[in-house]
């Protein structure tokens, strides 16, 4: 055996995390098996008839005009889309935004770049569905008057990023993209790029930085993207699954997508279950359904266990107890309501046996370690704050350390030139508010603690 | 004294090398060169294992940048090798989502297992072990990225045993890394 056939028994078939058939009404991950990712598989579950609709070309009499920009835009905000990635913008304002009069080169990039701890659902849209992804980009590029566009995908992720690009490949070979596209007027490449390892430009301008081929620190805004994006030119960026919705929209209606999910959370979100559930994977379901189901298609707790606390949104979300969860639905509004963020729609359970310092103490470190660096108050205060629960999970914490902790956190929160300073302060307060006597009483004992996680 | 003070000397890139980069440039606009700079270092790394300060400055050249602008980006971004590693490079996420499904028990493994502690390259030179951050697979986890290329995914003890051995039988060279260094 090489090394390769070595590796590949180790690969993951998506069975698990995909394959299960315990979504509810899905759309995006709808009748995938692993090996139907291909052009024609994907046209086959009536993949690239929304682009089809668009351009007047579905043979559907009455259409031979198709779509205008105005009107597929009307329809995506109709239909509710929030963005995906993480900050729940609405899709159809943003598209909005684009000042489609520009005379001058326009960008639509996507935000593939997923890291955020608890995330992987683009990881199995793109493995499993990379078609999904392009069309979804040909109508936006179409609807805002854009001819060029990138994929910037996570370089952890390497095989699904040269998946993709043979998913290009194979779309620039039947006629979706490129000039004249099916003989319409108007024209759009698209091409994929990839990371090597950043975090950091998650966040988006940090990812145009990275395009254009320089570190990826993050950019003041305003002036946002739409106006200063891409090499100084207007650009929009979306996430992978924001991307991936828009094709269901404009073959079904705004109006469909939107009762889909609930009022002002319009369709289905794929929600990626991790920690202790006895079966972590991606459950794409309605917008709107109750916590307490999407834990039973996790296949719940794990067993013997309770449920302690869970982060709903990604690691950057503040972390919320079992009580609170079990009465929530998942949606932007009611995670919001509940104290928290649906960010990414990463849902961390954490059991009854778990230390929360400790849980903490990791995330604290990951968010040192990722600091661009370019903020004094995120990437001193950082470090101060994993130095600090360090300290506290070592038995070495002081009483004073819990309210400094609060005030670090209060000095790097708003601060900073991006959302990663915050992404650091917020799980602390959270924890701390939450769970404040687990540490107070490892400060009480000043020893280190018996339960442990790794 | 690191790689870094002493730039060494390393082959010139070959055809086969600038052809790859060419077909990354024509990706962006033609003034826009410098876009291409992470694949190109990727490609550099599959070649010779790691990128060197000479491989800085040959890149450099190609996109008409200059070579610091380079260095930023491979000291920037975390999975480029700035100095020889193993034939393998092991890494093991253990942030949060890992955290609670074994991800530090696989690290801890494997550091018994290879002898090495994370960050270290084993004697022989196969095996260089790292811990890393989130890799974008949490409910795979232990997750592991092997060469910057391939995932593998729900590594118990007893699989980390299987790959190990396997990779120390196999056949020819890493997947990937067409020279050693």
């Amino acid at each position: 055996m090489n090394a390769q056939q070595v590796l590949s028994q180790f690969q993951a078939t998506g069975v698990q995390t995909c394959f299960h058939g315990r979504h509810i009404t899905p759309q995006i991950y709808a009748d995938l098996n692993g090996s139907n990712w291909r052009l024609k598989d994907y046209e086959a579950r009536g993949g690239y008839q929304a682009l089809r609709k668009i351009l007047g070309k579905d043979g559907v009499a009455g259409n031979e005009t198709g779509l205008t920009q105005d009107q597929v835009i009307a329809t995506v905000k109709e239909s509710g889309l929030r963005g995906r990635g993480g900050a729940g913008f609405p899709t159809g304002l943003k598209w909005s935004f684009m000042p489609r009069q520009f005379p001058g080169q326009k960008h639509l990039v996507c935000n593939s770049d997923e890291g955020e701890p608890g995330t992987c659902k683009d990881r199995d849209l793109l493995q499993f569905n990379p078609h999904i992804v392009i069309e979804g980009m040909i109508i936006a590029a179409y609807a805002m008057g854009i001819s060029l566009g990138y994929n910037y995908i996570h370089g952890e992720i390497f095989q699904t990023y040269e998946r993709f690009e043979e998913a290009l490949e194979e779309a620039r070979a039947a006629g979706y993209l490129g000039d004249s596209i099916m003989g319409s007027s108007f024209n759009f490449q698209l091409h994929a790029a990839h990371g090597f390892g950043a975090y950091i430009c998650g966040e988006e301008t940090a990812l145009l930085e990275s395009l254009e081929g320089k570190k990826g620190q993050p950019r003041f805004k305003p002036p946002f993207p739409a106006s200063f994006g891409l090499y100084g030119k207007p650009t929009t960026i979306n996430n992978t699954e924001t991307f991936a919705a828009v094709p269901w929209i404009i073959r079904n209606g705004g109006q469909a997508y939107l009762e889909c999910g609930k009022p002002n959370n319009g369709g289905t979100k794929i929600f990626s279950v991790s920690g202790d559930v006895e079966l972590p994977g991606n459950y794409e379901i309605p917008l709107g359904t109750p916590f307490s189901k999407l834990l039973e298609l996790a296949g719940g707790v794990r067993q013997g266990r309770k449920l302690k606390a869970v982060i709903p949104g990604g690691s950057s979300a503040p972390v919320l107890p079992a009580a609170i969860m079990m009465e929530t639905t998942m949606d932007y509004d009611a995670i919001a309501k509940a104290g928290s963020m649906l960010g990414s729609g990463a849902v961390i359970v954490m059991d009854d046996s778990r230390c929360m310092v400790e849980s903490l103490k990791r995330l604290s470190y990951f968010y040192m370690h990722e600091s661009c660096g370019q903020c004094t108050p995120c990437r001193e205060g950082t470090g101060w704050l994993w130095r600090m629960v360090d300290r506290i999970h070592t038995g070495q914490g002081r009483p004073t350390d819990l309210d400094l902790l609060n005030s670090v956190a209060d000095n790097i929160q708003g601060r900073t030139i991006c959302a990663l300073g915050d992404a650091a302060a917020m799980p602390v307060r959270a924890m701390i508010k939450h769970f404040r006597h687990e540490f107070e009483a490892l400060i009480a004992k000043n020893t280190t603690p018996t339960a442990t996680q790794s | 004294m690191s790689t870094h003070d002493v730039p060494e000397k390393t082959a010139p890139l070959s055809a086969a090398t600038l052809a790859l980069f060419d077909r990354e440039v024509a990706k962006y606009p033609a003034d826009q060169k410098q876009s291409a700079v992470m694949a190109c270092l990727t490609i550099v790394q599959r070649e010779r294992g790691y990128v060197s300060v000479d491989d800085e400055r040959q890149i450099a050249g190609y996109l008409g940048m200059p070579t610091i602008a380079v260095h930023e980006v491979t000291t920037f971004y975390n999975m480029y090798n700035q100095h020889p590693v193993g034939k393998y490079k092991l890494n093991v996420c253990t942030n949060l989502p890992c955290q609670l499904r074994d991800g530090a028990k696989a690290l801890k493994h494997l550091e018994q297992k290879l002898g090495t502690p994370m960050g270290g390259t084993t004697a022989d030179g196969m095996f260089t072990l790292q811990q890393s951050e989130c890799l974008g697979a949490c409910a795979d986890s232990p997750v592991m990225l092997v060469n910057d290329l391939t995932m593998c995914s729900f590594m118990t003890n007893e699989k980390l045993d299987q790959l190990i051995d396997g990779l120390r039988a196999a056949q020819g060279g890493a997947p990937h890394k067409e020279a050693q260094p």
